[in-house]
């Protein structure tokens, strides 16, 4: 089906012991598109995150995945989806009993088992291409923060995925390595043509990567634009995000 | 409209009679309280029962993971070695203590050995075994597990398509049902062991007399019975620890949770569960 959104939210609820978390998203990502989901801490962002890889099933609504309603998919059924949608996860997610070059060429194994040289050479072209050398052998927890990150970017793509997200990709780094991160993510998806959603309250960030950003806020997709839109928005409740002012939000202190 | 005249009559209810409210709210929440602990049993009950039966038709895949079962066989069994020697070696010493102290003027010295070995092959050594492997690997796998969760590498893994279970669960129960009768056998030698040492040195038993009682009253079954009870404890301790591991939130307060609860639901079923094998194994079977 042409045309389709690479991604498509309907309706979306989901509540954590009796507290709504969503309540109502509706989100489309096109192929090839970058969407930055912006918003509060604890607002959700992530959760609509983990619904889009079948982690966290739905109250109410639905959502598409490449054509697919996940909505009620079993994690057997989401096997094969899996490999075509991969995840950068908050804290990398690193397995720490492994080395980076075993966490890279771990998502491969599952598929097709290539012959060791031919893995090993895939691994060092992936970590290559985040701008790592000569850490195969290295356990992941010598490693710094943003060389952390950026493993787990090289595991995410390893797969060769059409939709890849990223959860909070430059939350704890420093302004340096953010940016060394943010544009891995624009080089991605302009090489690639990777469709990709990122959640994050780094409003340089989501600028940068953005071709569309969306504001969730209580619950539902409060504003969408493209990022000069939302830097221009008079909606107070956008404004008072992006310029990072707490008078004029409920419930802030 | 039935929902508003409902709720418009418990309205009415509540405001003509505050004082009932007030009553009955403290007992009301202690047996929510005791009703919430009896969900939450059944709840952890049907969970590791299907965590159970997804990680035995895992075995299937046993192939494709003998990495991570020899890797856990060492972790679970090897790494246990040592403690579980120490504490053989001293119960058996205990066992010899207590039973020649217990056994005075009733039965002669000389059946000492016996006494220890059927003690120790049948109770003592399945039993103590259980408990300490249960505070060790069922703390570790807990901790392990649970540490994975709360930092997202068990939602990576389902990412990648890799299935927690048969990743993580499946070669952890091979393991323990594998390991724990291996090092039974183990703790049954070296328990027996330091009844040998007390009988000789504290009593003055030749190691002839000692060595007679224990041949002369060996039973297979006893043994047997032993190994049939420290494989079911294995798997006991194995999926406490990855149930408790998978089911932990949080953070550090979250995996500590379930690591205390891993071990304290391991030590508690081996000793429920020790009751019934006997009255199956000894009553039923034999």
């Amino acid at each position: 089906m042409a045309g389709e959104p690479a991604l498509s939210v309907r309706g979306l609820d989901k509540a954590f012991g009796g507290r709504p978390v969503l309540a109502g998203v509706d989100l489309d990502v096109e192929r090839g598109q970058t969407v930055v989901v912006i918003g509060r801490s604890g607002g959700g962002k992530s959760v609509l995150l983990k619904h889009l890889v079948g982690l966290v099933r739905p109250d109410a609504g639905t959502v598409r995945v490449l054509g697919e309603d996940v909505t009620r998919y079993t994690s057997a059924q989401w096997t094969g989806l899996r490999g075509r949608v991969g995840m950068v996860f908050q804290g990398a997610a690193l397995f720490d009993s492994l080395t980076v070059g075993e966490n890279v060429a771990m998502g491969l194994r599952v598929r097709k088992r290539l012959p060791a040289d031919e893995e090993e050479a895939l691994v060092r072209d992936r970590l290559a291409q985040v701008g790592l050398t000569e850490v195969e052998s290295l356990k992941p927890a010598s490693l710094s923060g943003g060389m952390k990150k950026r493993v787990a970017l090289a595991r995410a793509i390893a797969t060769d995925p059409e939709v890849l997200l990223y959860d909070e990709p430059t939350t704890g780094l420093d302004p340096v390595m953010a940016d060394v991160i943010n544009r891995l993510i624009r080089e991605l998806q302009s090489r690639f043509g990777l469709t990709s959603v990122v959640v994050t309250h780094d409003m340089t960030s989501a600028y940068f990567v953005a071709d569309r950003i969306a504001y969730l806020h209580q619950g539902r997709i409060h504003a969408q634009g493209t990022p000069d839109e939302i830097r221009r928005s008079e909606d107070p409740i956008v404004r008072s995000f992006v310029e990072g002012r707490s008078q004029g939000l409920a419930g802030v202190r | 409209m039935a929902d508003e005249r409902r709720s418009l009559l418990n309205r009415a209810l509540l405001e003509d009679f505050p004082g009932e409210e007030i009553i009955t709210h403290g007992a009301r929440s202690g047996l929510a309280w005791v009703g919430r602990q009896i969900l939450r049993f059944f709840e952890d009950t049907g969970r590791v029962g299907i965590l159970f039966t997804r990680a035995v038709a895992a075995t299937l895949q046993a192939g494709t993971y003998r990495r991570q079962i020899v890797d856990q066989m060492s972790a679970i069994g090897v790494g246990s070695m040592p403690l579980v020697g120490v504490v053989a070696l001293f119960t058996g010493a205990v066992a010899a203590v207590q039973a020649a102290y217990q056994l005075e003027g009733v039965v002669p010295l000389r059946y000492l050995g016996a006494v220890i070995e059927r003690s120790v092959l049948i109770e003592l050594g399945p039993v103590l075994t259980a408990l300490v492997v249960g505070g060790r690997v069922g703390a570790s796998i807990a901790a392990e597990i649970g540490t994975m969760r709360v930092t997202e590498q068990v939602d990576a893994l389902e990412i990648l398509a890799i299935d927690p279970v048969r990743y993580l669960v499946m070669p952890r129960l091979v393991a323990a049902l594998v390991m724990l009768p291996v090092i039974v056998v183990f703790a049954d030698a070296i328990a027996i062991f330091g009844g040998f040492c007390v009988a000789t040195l504290s009593f003055d038993q030749s190691p002839h007399t000692y060595g007679q009682a224990l041949k002369q009253f060996f039973h297979l079954k006893d043994l047997t019975s032993g190994l049939c009870k420290s494989a079911f404890f294995g798997g006991l301790i194995a999926m406490m620890g990855c149930h408790y591991g998978l089911a932990s939130e949080g953070g550090a307060e979250g995996v500590g949770l379930a690591t205390t609860r891993a071990v304290v639901a391991s030590c508690v079923l081996v000793l429920v569960s020790d009751y019934v094998l006997a009255n199956l194994l000894f009553r039923v079977t034999f």
